[in-house]
């Protein structure tokens, strides 16, 4: 099975974040990268297909200049085989699922993952745009994946339970907690990364669709009004005349 | 020109947000001058699409093609793209469900349209300019986006707008599609619904718990609070990664976000990524033996103590209330 993961850089889910150049950029000093914790389930659920990497191989994925390198190398350490980087800043979604596409196009791969949305930006819009792009069915926030032969059987979130669906491959899968347990690299897995292939590519032209202007911080909420625990018909009482929530 | 608006239903009974995505439309479609137009797909009675003419909608084209009874990606996609064309659609509004977030990449793509998901204001529309907000950063930001496309795809949050009622009559119009098989590369083999519980991401009220209860066992009183109020239940991450209760309850950063308009948290401190997944719930109830947890700087309600001494006589408080 050939696949292909989709990989985001994105800040530490810890950072602290602020912005700059007059609130259109996100200030990145001293903030620390790490793979995007869905495209991390998504690369352990490849792994676990492949058999770590026994039946076939999984090729990693970003869009970004050379700060990503050290995402990628991460990825290669848990068991990625190879790695490319198309080297330019992800200006939208768009722009991206373009990049990727042109990449992947003629390519074969029999399934491409991508985690559910990226921890920064937030879209979740990649593995509908991938799809509908290079014509093959999409599945988004993906449970539970099962390939037989060339049939996936596939565990879709949706409200209130689940849904089940099959498909023959190729598919793109937007993954989700459930679909794998993340791996961890070990020693090996570090050292040997060092000497996999990491390929930089040219971009190709596209126009961004979107554009971000500007960032703003969230409201800032009030502060807490504080209840005994001996007077909960009081917050009840707010709760139901201030409030009005119950 | 219209605003098109893809409704979504239970079992053919419209969804609540589905009203809150008309009212949206319909102040678009104010601010642009047109109609607004909905989208139904499946089995929804004339009666049932009837009511979104008291929310703005003037026509609702209504597909029941027995190919389309249950979810395909592709195919919605294709003839939600075809009605867009049809009607002419500038603007084309989703709720950000989980079935929208794998449809409406697709038709966004299809039109090449800039797709903002997660919309959490009303656009601000000028001569030369489309600019919307919504979250970023997991909630810990706030994004104004300007989409340069001629045809816009936004999703917006369930319980982000309230939906408005107005005067008006909705036309139905039964359409019938021209479906390609390719567009049928998946089938749906089976729908398992957890029937007791209100579904987490339309929740109105949210009652949530985390490692301060010590094990699986007591949740019985979560789940006896949450009934009480007809709310969802839902949990922190180290609850769900501990197997204590199922991926589909963790709210955060990294698990659903959620907007309720009530979010009781008990027993979880607040670390940073649980507080992005729920900040912009409209009121927080905090309940943690612990002063000086995180969770109470945002808190709009707190009580420090004993959940397992709390919880029960929060239950007992309400059954008082809801007795009067």
């Amino acid at each position: 099975m050939k696949i292909l993961v989709c990989i985001s850089n994105v800040p530490d889910t810890t950072s602290k974040i602020t912005f700059t150049d007059n609130n259109t950029a996100f200030n990145n000093q001293g903030v620390q990268y790490i793979i995007n914790p869905y495209d991390e389930l998504a690369l352990s659920k490849a792994i676990d297909l492949t058999n770590s990497g026994a039946n076939g191989s999984i090729t990693v994925i970003t869009v970004g200049d050379s700060s990503t390198e050290a995402t990628l190398r991460k990825a290669l350490a848990i068991g990625a085989d190879n790695a490319v980087r198309i080297d330019s800043r992800p200006l939208d979604a768009w722009y991206v699922a373009n990049q990727i596409v042109e990449y992947a196009k003629d390519k074969n791969f029999d399934l491409i993952l991508t985690g559910r949305e990226s921890i920064d930006y937030n879209g979740g819009q990649l593995a509908g745009l991938l799809g509908d792009l290079l014509q093959i069915p999409s599945v988004s926030i993906v449970k539970g994946l099962n390939v037989i032969n060339n049939e996936a059987t596939i565990e879709r979130e949706i409200e209130g339970g689940k849904e089940i669906i099959v498909t023959q491959l190729p598919v793109v899968i937007g993954a989700a907690e459930g679909i794998a347990e993340p791996k961890i690299a070990n020693m090996r897995g570090i050292m040997g990364a060092r000497t996999k292939p990491l390929d930089i590519i040219a971009s190709t032209m596209v126009d961004p669709l979107t554009t971000i202007v500007t960032y703003e911080a969230p409201p800032v909420r009030g502060t807490v009004t504080l209840i005994e625990e001996d007077n909960i018909d009081e917050l009840v009482s707010l709760l139901h005349h201030r409030a009005k929530v119950i | 020109m219209s605003v098109l608006i893809y409704i979504e239903n239970t079992d053919g009974v419209l969804k609540k947000s589905a009203f809150e995505a008309a009212s949206y439309g319909k102040e678009i479609a104010d601010s642009l001058q047109c109609d607004t137009v909905a989208v139904s797909i499946g089995n929804v009675t004339t009666h049932e699409l009837e009511k979104l003419g008291n929310y703005g909608v003037k026509k609702v084209i209504n597909i029941t093609n027995d190919d389309l009874k249950t979810f395909v990606n592709q195919a919605y996609a294709a003839v939600i793209t075809d009605v867009a064309t049809k009607e002419n659609a500038q603007v084309i509004i989703f709720t950000n469900s989980f079935t929208a977030k794998g449809l409406a990449p697709r038709v966004a793509s299809k039109l090449k349209a800039g797709f903002v998901s997660g919309a959490i204001s009303i656009p601000v529309i000028t001569e030369n300019s489309f600019q919307v907000k919504r979250t970023a950063f997991s909630n810990k930001a706030i994004a104004t986006v300007s989409i340069q496309s001629d045809i816009k795809v936004i999703t917006i949050n369930p319980n982000a707008f309230a939906a408005k009622e107005v005067e008006g009559h909705a036309e139905i119009v039964n359409f019938e599609p021209s479906l390609e098989s390719k567009d049928f590369g998946t089938m749906v083999k089976e729908i398992i619904r957890n029937t007791d519980k209100i579904s987490l991401p339309d929740a109105e009220i949210v009652i949530s718990a985390g490692r301060g209860l010590k094990g699986p066992e007591n949740w019985g009183m979560i789940e006896e609070l949450a009934q009480l109020l007809e709310a969802a239940t839902a949990c922190s991450k180290p609850v769900s990664d501990a197997g204590w209760r199922p991926h589909s309850e963790h709210v955060g950063q990294t698990g659903i976000v959620i907007s309720p308009n009530l979010y009781i948290a008990i027993g979880i401190s607040g670390a940073i990524q649980h507080l992005a997944g729920v900040s912009s719930s409209k009121t927080i109830v905090v309940i943690n033996k612990d002063p000086e947890a995180p969770f109470f700087k945002v808190a709009d309600y707190g009580i420090v103590g004993d959940a397992f001494v709390i919880v029960p006589k929060l239950i007992a408080a309400i059954k008082a209330h809801q007795g009067n």
